[in-house]
């Protein structure tokens, strides 16, 4: 495998050791890629497991115990191991530090230590599996979590563990962001991907704590038999939905954010093009982080909580959904007069304005009290929060992958074969997920492993968009892992972006940068600075 | 009250669930036009600005202070037509008409019993007399379970600690599937019931029927009813594949083996123990999911599963 010049990051120093024990962000980063990647395909997998015990009415292909524990991995995976620490842990560990001009984050050691919390917390969630599962959906909803016979302390207890990891890698950017930042680069010449990754930080800190202190609640009932959640023991099974979206509607935000961050980049650098209202898009960042701990009851307008509750979290979720309409328009206003190319990183950052406009359009029919009495529990949300996760974030994260992926590796992806898949990606998503919307306006309840007839046509037709997408990420897999032995050597600059680092060699130099790294250009001055086209390698 | 759905919603047939449409509608067709003018931005900008040759410099102004206002207020108007038109259908679905007539819902693993005023009960059939209001005080035997027709745009969770209020009232006469919405165990996808909506007079005709504990049948007969009404069907095979529990087909007199290792004899006291205390002796090879049906059950309801349940062994 060619790995750039001899003193790049991949080759020096040598050694597993050297990698198991380094405190150099861009290795750490892709060790949290591998990783995510690894969990990713884990549970791509089990949702095409179920997608075919679901392309018929009755059930047939696993038992309805199996099914359940299907999609409790599945949630738990993508959530816990995959998606949270996906843009974040992986893709912004490696340029955050590139993108400010620094040589590394502020505590390197942390970072490292937050890379093995997230692997024992991942082994100690997939250690569950090896005691039968967990049948609980990746909410753990009481008093039925407290009750059913499954391994729920175990896969609780790793995403308590997960967490930490979560909250240092948080603390890190935070303080990176504040301090290390090049001479000259002021608050508002940040490229956008650093203000989303500090919005997205700020949830990190400051709710992750909370729902570890559900989790291990939820433990303590079990093991010791305190009655905090379920009235068996005097509980309230209400106060832990309460305390579970306290923490998983703002993480909802930790995974869009980052997404959004990397889109704003994308569009730029694609369009070449100033970026339209940035500071409107900075501080939306910063607003929807704030306004996000605020919503959380909008997933309990059934539960039976008070009309005036109801009202409030109503009204507040329609805020927080602003922010996120004014970036859309931003985006498309930002191509405007541009010079577009549609690469295959533009391509995802085309799907993901596309998929998730109709992720965040669908938001505003659950947000409505009385439409969402109808909608809620059905495959409507379903439809909906893949929409907004996978349509949204998990396009962002393979524009971002392809993005980065020259300065990474020092290697081109083949674009022909990105495209196919971008284009196959796109298609088999729609197919699976939109036929889910329909599903579940007509009624369809979630996590049924049998279900009426009346559903059955179009649950097939989900599961062949399933398919579709499975293969797409097949390709994905081949052309990505080819690429590495035989993609052609990387420019510094192959997009022609003016973030700074594309400064860097790619792959960069152990200490990224050989000089002192000074603010010389905005990071989306495409009217002023004329960039010098590296799409040819010179040899 | 009748308006047109959106072909995908379900036939609409509560007072509440036109004004759902409505809105449903509304939002449909307003998400549908930002729809088309982000795609058709997109779709423009790329054909028309395309990258031919080298980038260059292109076009500098990053704001404009009457489009962002634009953007911004527009959404905003909307947002809150929507809001204020969704919290007014939440409270007429919150708010209980008077005189409606109360049915007392107990959701449990995985079926569901209505208990109507006069003291007929039934499981897993809702009837329920068609234009009138119904109020349905609600509560959960076990887990969390949520009560979803889908044809009345009624959802509520149903709790162990508390009742939970709904309302409806039914505008046409017909079958309407029932289903758990709340994640809630192994069977959750077989907790599936119906409303039954019925013209006032049949539905006092039920009444009278299901109140009067199968008068005119032989136990055998009536116990052949509850089979099904009571959802024993639900878990229990009369074919010999074993659900959740064990299959009724010929197992009445013989010796089964017990979870604990020993043999019993399968007779009338057994029988009568498992329906009202099941987890007492387990079979072997089940799992203890079956709740117990005492208060559910009156006495004769017992003696006729047990004669109908004996009566298998004949055929």
């Amino acid at each position: 495998m060619y790995t750039g010049p001899e003193n790049s990051y991949l080759k020096q120093p040598r050694g597993l050791k050297s990698w198991l024990l380094t405190l150099d962000h861009k290795r750490i980063g892709v060790m949290y890629l591998t990783a995510i990647m690894f969990f990713f395909l884990v549970g791509g997998l089990l949702a095409v497991l179920m997608r075919v015990e679901l392309s018929s009415p009755a059930r047939d292909v696993v038992s309805a115990e199996l099914y359940n524990r299907l999609f409790t991995l599945h949630g738990a995976i993508m959530i816990f191991m995959f998606i949270i620490p996906s843009i974040p842990a992986a893709i912004g560990n490696f340029v955050l530090p590139l993108m400010i001009g620094a040589k590394d984050v502020a505590f390197p050691r942390l970072n490292l230590a937050s890379w093995y919390i997230y692997v024992v917390g991942s082994l100690i969630a997939v250690a569950s599996i090896l005691q039968g599962g967990v049948d609980t959906g990746w909410t753990f909803y009481t008093p039925y979590s407290t009750s059913t016979n499954s391994a729920v302390i175990t896969l609780t207890f790793g995403a308590f563990v997960l967490g930490f990891s979560s909250i240092f890698t948080g603390l890190n950017f935070i303080v990176t962001i504040h301090k290390m930042r090049a001479p000259g680069m002021t608050w508002f010449k940040m490229p956008l991907m650093v203000w989303g990754l500090y919005a997205t930080a700020i949830i990190q800190v400051l709710a992750t704590p909370v729902l570890g202190i559900t989790l291990v609640l939820l433990i303590f009932e079990r093991l010791f038999g305190i009655g905090i959640f379920d009235p068996a023991m005097g509980g309230d099974p209400v106060l832990y939905q309460h305390f579970f979206w306290f923490y998983s509607h703002p993480a909802v935000y930790i995974m869009i954010l980052p997404g959004m961050a990397i889109i704003s980049e994308l569009i730029a650098t694609f369009s070449h093009k100033r970026i339209f209202g940035y500071k409107a898009i900075a501080f939306s960042s910063l607003g929807i982080a704030l306004v996000s701990f605020l919503v959380w009851g909008h997933h309990m307008f059934t539960s039976g909580q008070s009309e005036l509750a109801a009202m409030i979290f109503s009204f507040l979720t329609f805020l927080v959904g602003i922010p996120s309409g004014i970036k859309i328009f931003n985006w498309v206003a930002t191509m405007y007069r541009g010079s577009i190319s549609l690469k295959t990183p533009m391509l995802y950052a085309i799907a993901f304005l596309l998929l998730f406009t109709i992720g965040g359009l669908t938001g505003i029919f659950l947000g409505t009290l009385a439409v969402d009495v109808h909608l809620h529990d059905t495959y409507f949300i379903v439809a909906h929060f893949h929409y907004v996760m996978m349509g949204g974030t998990v396009m962002a994260l393979l524009g971002g992958i392809h993005y980065w992926w020259p300065k990474m590796w020092g290697k081109m992806y083949n674009e022909t074969w990105g495209r196919i898949t971008a284009v196959l990606v796109f298609v088999g998503f729609n197919v699976a997920f939109f036929t889910q919307f329909i599903m579940g306006s007509q009624g369809m309840p979630r996590r049924y492993y049998s279900y009426p007839d009346q559903f059955a046509f179009l649950h097939e037709v989900s599961s062949v968009g399933a398919y579709i997408l499975g293969f797409g990420f097949l390709i994905m897999v081949i052309y990505l892992i080819h690429s590495l032995y035989r993609g052609k050597p990387a420019a510094r600059n192959p997009w022609g972006a003016l973030t700074m680092e594309w400064e860097a060699a790619s792959p960069p130099t152990t200490h990224n940068f050989d000089k002192d790294m000074k603010l010389e250009h905005g990071p989306y001055d495409f009217d002023r600075v004329e960039v010098e086209d590296e799409e040819m390698v010179k040899a | 009250m009748d308006t047109v759905s959106f072909p995908w919603l379900p036939s609409a047939a509560s007072t509440t669930a036109a004004d759902v449409d409505a809105l449903f509608n509304f939002i449909l067709f307003a998400g549908l036009a930002f729809f088309l003018i982000v795609t058709a931005g997109v779709i423009a900008f790329v054909l028309r600005h395309r990258r031919r040759g080298k980038a260059g410099l292109t076009y500098g102004k990053d704001h404009s202070l009457a489009l962002e206002i634009t953007w911004t207020v527009i959404p905003v108007i909307l947002i809150v037509i929507v809001f204020v038109w969704g919290f007014k259908g939440y409270m007429r679905m919150n708010v209980v008409p008077h005189g409606a007539l109360e049915i007392k819902v107990t959701a449990q693993k995985w079926f569901w019993t209505f208990d109507h005023p006069d003291g007929a009960n039934a499981v897993n059939e809702l009837v329920v007399p068609v234009g009138k209001p119904v109020k349905l005080l609600m509560s959960s035997a076990d887990v969390i379970h949520s009560f979803f027709v889908p044809n009345f745009r009624v959802k509520m969770d149903v709790l162990p600690n508390r009742y939970t209020v709904t309302w409806f009232e039914a505008t046409a006469e017909g079958v309407y599937p029932l289903y758990c919405a709340e994640y809630c165990g192994k069977g959750h996808s077989e907790m599936l019931a119906a409303v039954r909506v019925v013209s006032d007079s049949s539905y006092q005709a039920w009444l009278n029927a299901n109140s009067v504990m199968g008068a005119g049948l032989t136990l055998e007969q009536y116990g052949a009813q509850l089979y099904t009404t009571k959802a024993c069907v639900t878990c229990h095979s009369l074919d010999g594949t074993a659900k959740d529990g064990p299959s009724f087909k010929g197992r009445f007199g013989t010796e089964i083996l017990l979870s604990d290792g020993s043999r019993l004899l399968m007779d009338e006291n057994y029988m009568r123990e498992s329906i009202l205390d099941p987890r007492a002796k387990m079979a072997n090879g089940f799992q203890p999911v079956m709740p117990t049906f005492q208060g559910i059950l009156k006495d004769r309801q017992i003696d006729a599963l047990i004669a109908y349940i004996k009566s298998l062994n004949q055929k």
